[in-house]
């Protein structure tokens, strides 16, 4: 895929205005089979996010410019992108927060195949989807009702914050830069769904073999960058997959069993030489951010958690 | 443009809010086979938005909770205006319907023995809205999305319907629209389909309502030659953020109020207590005091006017507004800082916290928000009958925000979810009878889907200069300042010249780029709907002579008794937009009863 960074450092053909005022864009766009970063110029208005400023620059200068968004108050989880390379909600980033002398770097979510411009193919998570075992209560009171207490569901409320933004799944090495492991890995946000429904307090459905061999939590090595880029906040691999984890050593921890289903097993998790943040080819994908934009520490994705 | 792809099903649904979900759960759950059709991908609907709660008399907080006093806060939040019948199955069913979402996986914050918790919200007699923080539409939308997915619903996902298709009896057998990831345009045969569109809101300039809410369901129904009701009911939710500019119109939850935010002016003065209409003063604190033992004290003290319903605290703020006593960004402030614990703050209102924080930098625990009224939910809508929520053209159906009547001309805040969940099961369930009824598969004349087609992809060949998102921001500014929170006759004229005006443009915007995902094209497309729904809801809006709940006539201040019994009916005949008052229906003497007694 050519990615023309002259072309989209170049200044554009109309007499410039004061580069200093102006705030200078660099989206990415293209399709399945191609595309580049293109520069769009204009003023900067007060208090704006960065969906604002793709939203005047689709309104005045590209009418055609995809870009995926619902609610833009950070409650529906579409506007996921990366920007300046770091994975974020474009609703909920104020361009106040980024380097002002510098472009600012818009490319779509890296892990899911472009469908067009900032629009990609999020089906991989809605297929995952189905494949959940669903929650199945036990009967309620003889009132009619269910009883709960708080604090046996506080670590649910949390999962269900989830707003289904994907970025977890965008960032998590395992399918990241690794297309053929979705066949075999659910994802972060799909062990977070997982987590809330083995920790139901109702629930009596033990989807704890299935989790081990099909949605394959083995691969996750913990890294954290899920929980990092996370705009719930929701700690995702202490609560949910080192929950789930434990949970399953718990299950398991019979030798001979354990003995049998290695033999039988999918192949061991992924080693820490695979495992690469925000790097390596991605398939039909724009580079994380624009050369100039990478030099800045402050644009550079954050550095894992706890290392690969 | 390739081929046109036909999918046949007993029913679809179009649209996957609440009230979409719902309804598709219902019509599967019967044995139909049913597709739920949506603009964006699943889970994104509007739904999420919602924040405060569901009403339903659940009674777990204050015993004295039941659906009469549910159904009278309903009607009386709606001026009376409410087809009656509605509001009483939606005070009956909505606490069925909620511990409904608990036994598919939603979890609502609990009580301290274990059952679901209740808020304070307007217009509610009693803490009513089961709730899950303030983010209790994301907790009602996974809990149906999750429901709906394990019972192999199919689901179209972005995809925009753009016509309903009729038979030659004049029944809905169908409906037409396209992918926006592709172009492709798609049929769908159907023995009824569900309209489940939600709102409108993007018609105005300030509005809490996202890119969806074109009014496409109403439009849709228009078009296919059904009713729509009261369409100048229009309600402007009182608190929506003021600053940063780009935040404007962003909602902020009614449950702040509910858990104890005050209203103050400029002066730092409570100016709810200087309006309470003489409607509401049987039931509201007439002092500070009073009112602030009402939280703990429900049977002795009466509400603090904070918590009146919608449209009183709307037009009050706009009161304070205009006589200078704003804030510094054109609002008033809502302080819940001086009266909550940060702790308490921060646990009760997380998703407030974190939008202050995040999109304006302000710490809500320390400082008073900045709030003013802002575009929220359209009261009336297609008309249906109440039971059935059968529209007035055979084999369509309509529930949630599409549909009017239940709501009145005020709807109360946590009235909306559960509206969506009780009316979205009955309208799945009269859609799928219909539907098992009918054997056979939809003849459908393609001479209809050619003529939908052409006209659909007619802008990329239009050879004016108009720009769709140019045509947009006028439509906006023309709702925004001439059908406003307050309206007057001259004004309204005005409007219903620039619509036509707006439709003339619109009809010539020529769209840039092809047809994969090409936001230009699907905005000239959704112009359509808002053009249509504006018109309804300007004529409406000339029509009423009164002042009633959403709607606010200058010229004619306060309620007028020739039009208490009279619902606004709009619908397009030969091209035309009719407007004509009909009778409401009239509530049975048991009922009536339970609005002559004093409210205490």
């Amino acid at each position: 895929m050519a990615i023309d960074t002259e072309q989209a450092a170049a200044p554009p053909a109309q007499p410039p205005a004061p580069p200093a005022k102006d705030l200078v864009m660099h989206l990415w766009r293209g399709d399945e089979s191609g595309g580049r970063f293109m520069e769009y110029r204009l003023a900067p208005q007060e208090g704006e996010v960065v969906l604002d400023v793709v939203h005047r620059i689709q309104a005045t200068q590209a009418p055609d410019l995809a870009v995926r968004w619902n609610c833009k108050a950070g409650k529906c989880g579409s506007c996921s992108a990366e920007v300046n390379g770091r994975p974020a909600l474009m609703c909920m980033t104020r361009m106040s927060t980024l380097p002002a002398d510098q472009p600012v770097t818009i490319s779509p979510m890296r892990a899911f195949p472009i469908m067009r411009d900032l629009v990609t193919d999020v089906s991989y998570n809605f297929e995952v989807a189905k494949l959940i075992p669903a929650f199945r209560p036990k009967p309620r009171d003889p009132d009619g009702l269910y009883r709960m207490a708080q604090v046996d569901i506080d670590r649910g409320q949390e999962f269900h914050k989830c707003i289904e933004c994907f970025l977890c799944q965008n960032v998590c090495h395992v399918i990241r830069d690794h297309e053929e492991n979705k066949l075999r890995y659910a994802g972060p946000r799909f062990f977070v769904r997982l987590a809330e429904l083995e920790m139901h307090p109702l629930d009596t459905l033990d989807r704890r073999d299935y989790i081990r061999r099909d949605m394959g939590i083995g691969y996750c090595n913990i890294t954290k960058c899920c929980t990092e880029v996370c705009p719930e906040e929701i700690h995702i691999t202490d609560n949910a997959i080192i929950a789930l984890k434990e949970r399953l050593v718990d299950a398991h921890y019979d030798p001979i069993a354990w003995l049998g289903r290695k033999i039988t097993r999918r192949p061991a998790p992924l080693g820490a030489a695979q495992a690469r943040q925000y790097t390596g080819a991605a398939h039909a994908q724009p580079p994380a951010a624009l050369p100039e934009a990478q030099d800045d520490p402050a644009s550079v994705p954050h550095e894992p958690g706890t290392g690969g | 443009m390739t081929g046109n792809v036909r999918h046949d099903f007993d029913v679809v649904v179009i649209g996957a809010g609440g009230a979409g979900l719902r309804a598709a759960i219902e019509a599967r759950q019967m044995g139909a086979r049913t597709a739920l059709v949506c603009k964006s991908l699943l889970g994104k609907a509007h739904t999420v938005m919602a924040e405060g709660g569901i009403a339903a008399a659940l009674a777990s907080v204050w015993p004295q909770d039941n659906w009469e006093v549910h159904f009278r806060d309903t009607m009386r939040g709606g001026k009376m205006l409410n087809n009656w019948r509605m509001a009483q199955i939606h005070a009956l069913e909505a606490p069925d319907r909620v511990l409904e979402l608990e036994e598919w996986g939603a979890l609502f914050d609990r009580t301290a023995d274990g059952r679901i918790l209740q808020r304070d919200f307007g217009g509610h007699r009693y803490a009513r809205l089961a709730h899950v923080g303030d983010r209790t539409g994301l907790e009602m939308i996974r809990a149906l999305q999750h429901r709906a997915v394990s019972i192999g619903i199919d689901v179209f996902m972005e995809c925009k319907i753009v016509r309903l298709l009729k038979d030659d009896d004049g029944a809905v057998n169908g409906a037409v629209g396209f992918w926006r990831e592709t172009g492709d345009f798609v049929t769908f045969g159907a023995k009824a389909v569900v309209l489940a569109t939600g709102g409108l809101g993007k018609a105005w300039k300030f509005t809490t309502n996202s890119w969806e809410c074109t009014g496409d369901g109403m439009a849709l129904a228009l078009w296919a030659g059904a009713d729509l009701i009261d369409m100048e009911a229009i309600q402007f939710h009182p608190t929506g953020m003021v600053w940063p500019p780009s935040a404007r119109g962003l909602l902020v939850t009614e449950g702040v109020r509910g858990d104890g935010g005050v209203l103050k002016n400029r002066e730092g003065e409570r100016f709810m207590f200087n309006y309470i209409s003489p409607f509401f003063a049987a039931e509201t604190a007439a002092t500070i005091e009073e009112g602030d033992q009402w939280y703990a004290n429900k049977v002795d003290f009466r509400r603090p006017p904070e918590l009146l319903p919608r449209d009183e605290v709307a037009r009050a703020i706009n009161s304070e507004v205009k006589a200078g006593r704003g804030s510094p960004h054109g609002g008033v402030f809502l302080d819940i800082a001086s009266r909550r614990t940060p702790e308490e703050i921060r646990r009760l209102l997380p998703s407030m916290y974190h939008q202050f924080k995040q999109l304006a930098d302000i710490d809500i625990t320390t400082t008073p928000m900045e709030v003013g009224p802002t575009c929220h939910y359209a009261m009336g809508g297609v008309r249906v009958e109440a039971d059935t929520e059968a529209t007035t053209v055979a084999g369509l159906y309509a529930a949630g925000e599409v549909a009017g009547g239940m709501h009145g001309s005020n709807r109360l805040g946590g009235n909306s979810l559960s509206d969506l969940i009780v009316f979205g099961r009955r309208a799945g369930s009269s859609a799928a009878e219909r539907a098992l009824s009918h054997s056979g598969t939809a003849v459908i004349s393609e001479a209809q889907v050619a003529e939908i087609t052409q006209q659909a992809t007619s802008y990329f060949e239009n050879e004016g200069t108009e720009d769709a998102y140019a045509v947009h921001r006028d439509l906006q500014e023309t709702m925004q300042s001439l059908v406003g929170i307050i309206r007057v006759e001259a004004e309204l004229i005005e409007a219903k010249e620039k619509l036509a005006e707006l439709a003339e443009r619109a009809s010539n915007c020529v769209v840039e780029g092809g047809m994969r995902f090409n936001p230009g094209w699907h905005l000239a497309l959704d112009l359509e709907s808002m053009l249509a729904v504006s018109n309804c809801t300007t004529l409406s809006a000339i029509e009423r002579r009164e002042s009633r709940g959403g709607h606010t006539r200058e010229d004619y201040p306060g309620f007028r008794p020739e039009f208490e019994n009279v619902n606004m009916v709009t619908r397009l005949v030969d091209g035309k937009y009719l407007i004509a008052q009909e009778p409401k229906p009239q509530m049975p003497d048991e009922l009536a009863k339970l609005f002559e007694e004093d409210s205490h």
